[in-house]
């Protein structure tokens, strides 16, 4: 495994006279894969950056613990093989984009020329062109998004973590940034990141761990996450004539006409399409397909955060 | 810890404090003040140059000190509230490194700076020296360039590392605020840490008087580096004061290097 936790669990102290304690992250336990994008997704104080700060040990943990790369999390051997963009990136504002990547190669012990090509094809790949010799106090929230993709990938690292890399980026960076990530996943790097835009997880991960305040609501492959709850399902039949239509009234069902003379009859979650698709056989019709109507990410996003609240959906936001 | 990552880091503190703009200020205004103390020095009759190496000295160690704390607490704290701490500690960096590597390059900073000092410092003196008549001359305690001045200028770079560490080491926990607040109530206590041993002298409680003893060996003993006073005179400083307040000073860094990496090694940063 490239991550692996164990009961990970973080406590916090809130108010200054009458310090209580706060549980941000509650004996988590997942793990990623080498060469997968595993997603962390979860609403605004889910713990999604508490668990990726536990990982690379910017914070202890109150108890369990982690391994990345096989290493205790925190250890300076697995921080060479690994890369971090934080939320919201900083860096600092007297340097250049250039400098900064200067600076970061440095420490990672590239030799001079080695930095040098680096930070340019890297800043290049991330769209930041002649800005790379202006100080990074004059950069846009996206640019420092883009350099901080830069500086995370400096080192070639097996293991990118990335917390809400699409964050403060337009569309089109939006489309780069998953571009970018699909081409590291090509070239077999691990990617974890963590997000609450679920079309961009939708779109990159293969598997996701969702966490709702500080517990994991749900974790696995996207496409079995997706599958366990069926909504419904679709028939198509063609040649459905009064007759069909009958037999489905009778089943307190209708048919909607769709293009070049197809039906759509939806079934809701509860009802069996087999017997359906019996009678508008013997009615005549011929079925086209019968589908079950998955639910989106963001259904069962909404669903497991509903369930983690105890069904106030407000109360996990 | 790895010379070659301590060296990193210290290249960069040195490289982003020569690029703010408030060094420079300081750095200029001290060199305003020398020069003003040749103006002033003309008002007075006979101590002319004694007043030039006074407020010339003085410059050094108080813009000194504003360098000192102010990017000395700003070193740390600023990395945390500005979050670039985040990518930086997921660098193949130890965070006891990272206070190494911020302390050498305050150290730089104000080596280079407190050096700049120095030279204008000497400029005025030799300016000073040369518009001055022979007769003058002949009175004077010690000459206008005087090489023993380096002595002084030596001893307060000390002190400025001493007060660098405890900048370092209160930003490791405390607000920007409080650690300059922390540093600067230090260097003036610090300043009169001798007299704390005196205590049972001038007063009768026991009580206080060994908390005065346990206070004198707890606080920097900054007045110890003051000999401004025998310098400007003409007077000898004996190399084995220099060579204590070395070591005294070495001890003392030490000691708070210790203490903020002991600290800065367990802290969280949410």
């Amino acid at each position: 495994m490239v991550i692996r936790t164990d009961a990970l669990t973080k406590d916090f102290t809130a108010g200054f006279w009458r310090p209580r304690p706060y549980r941000a992250l509650d004996a988590l336990t997942f793990d990623v894969k080498p060469g997968e994008i595993f997603g962390l997704l979860g609403p605004n104080g889910a713990g999604k950056s508490t668990t990726l700060k536990l990982l690379l040990q910017l914070l202890f943990p109150s108890s369990g613990r982690a391994e990345i790369l096989g290493r205790p999390a925190g250890d300076v051997d697995a921080r060479r093989r690994l890369g971090y963009l934080p939320e919201h990136p900083y860096f600092y504002e007297y340097l250049t984009a250039e400098e900064l990547l200067e600076y970061f190669g440095r420490l990672f012990g590239l030799d001079p020329a080695a930095r040098r090509a680096r930070a340019s094809a890297l800043l290049d790949e991330v769209g930041i062109g002649a800005e790379r010799r202006l100080p990074l106090r004059k950069f846009s929230k996206g640019m420092l998004q883009r350099v901080g993709l830069a500086q995370a990938m400096l080192n070639e690292p097996e293991l990118l973590i990335l917390d809400e890399p699409m964050s403060g980026l337009d569309p089109i960076g939006r489309r780069d940034v998953r571009t970018l990530i699909m081409r590291l996943h090509g070239e077999g790097r691990t990617i974890l990141f963590s997000s609450h835009i679920l079309s961009d997880a939708e779109t990159l991960c293969s598997r996701v761990a969702i966490l709702a305040k500080g517990r994991l609501a749900a974790a696995g492959p996207m496409r079995e996450l997706l599958s366990e709850h069926v909504r419904g399902w679709e028939i198509l039949v063609r040649g459905l004539d009064d007759a069909g239509r009958g037999v489905l009234a009778a089943q307190g069902l209708s048919a909607v006409p769709v293009p070049d003379g197809v039906w759509q009859i939806l079934l809701p979650a509860t009802a069996r399409p087999e017997p359906v698709i019996a009678s508008l056989a013997s009615a005549g019709a011929s079925l086209v397909s019968a589908e079950p109507q998955l639910e989106t990410l963001e259904d069962m996003f909404v669903r497991r955060i509903a369930s983690a609240a105890g069904g106030r959906i407000g109360e996990a936001n | 810890m790895r010379p070659r990552t301590i060296h990193h880091v210290a290249v960069h503190v040195f490289k982003e404090s020569v690029r703010d703009r408030v060094l420079y200020s300081v750095v200029l205004f001290a060199a305003l003040l020398m020069t003003s103390a040749f103006l002033i020095a003309q008002l007075t009759a006979g101590q002319d140059l004694k007043i030039i190496k006074d407020i010339g000295l003085t410059a050094i160690s108080v813009f000194g000190l504003f360098i000192a704390i102010f990017i000395g607490v700003a070193l740390v704290s600023k990395e945390v509230e500005k979050r670039s701490i985040y990518a930086l500690l997921a660098k193949p960096v130890r965070r006891q490194e990272l206070i190494a590597g911020k302390f050498a390059g305050l150290a730089l900073t104000l080596a280079v700076n407190v050096a700049i000092m120095s030279a204008v410092f000497f400029v005025v003196l030799a300016y000073y020296h040369w518009i001055e008549p022979e007769n003058f001359k002949r009175v004077w305690e010690a000459p206008a360039v005087d090489p023993r001045l380096l002595i002084p200028i030596f001893l307060i770079y000390l002190q400025l590392l001493i007060v660098t560490a405890i900048a370092l080491f209160f930003s490791t926990f405390a607000s920007p605020l409080l650690a300059a607040a922390f540093t600067l109530g230090l260097w003036v206590a610090g300043h009169f840490s001798a007299d704390l041993k005196a205590l049972d002298e001038v007063v009768e409680a026991p009580v206080a008087s060994a908390l005065g003893t346990v206070l004198y060996y707890v606080l920097p003993n900054l007045s110890a580096f003051d000999v401004k006073a025998l310098v400007v005179h003409g007077r000898p400083v004996a190399a084995g004061l220099v060579a204590i307040n070395a070591l005294y000073a070495a001890a003392f860094i030490g000691v708070l290097l210790i203490g903020a990496t002991l600290i800065f090694a367990r802290r969280d940063f949410k």
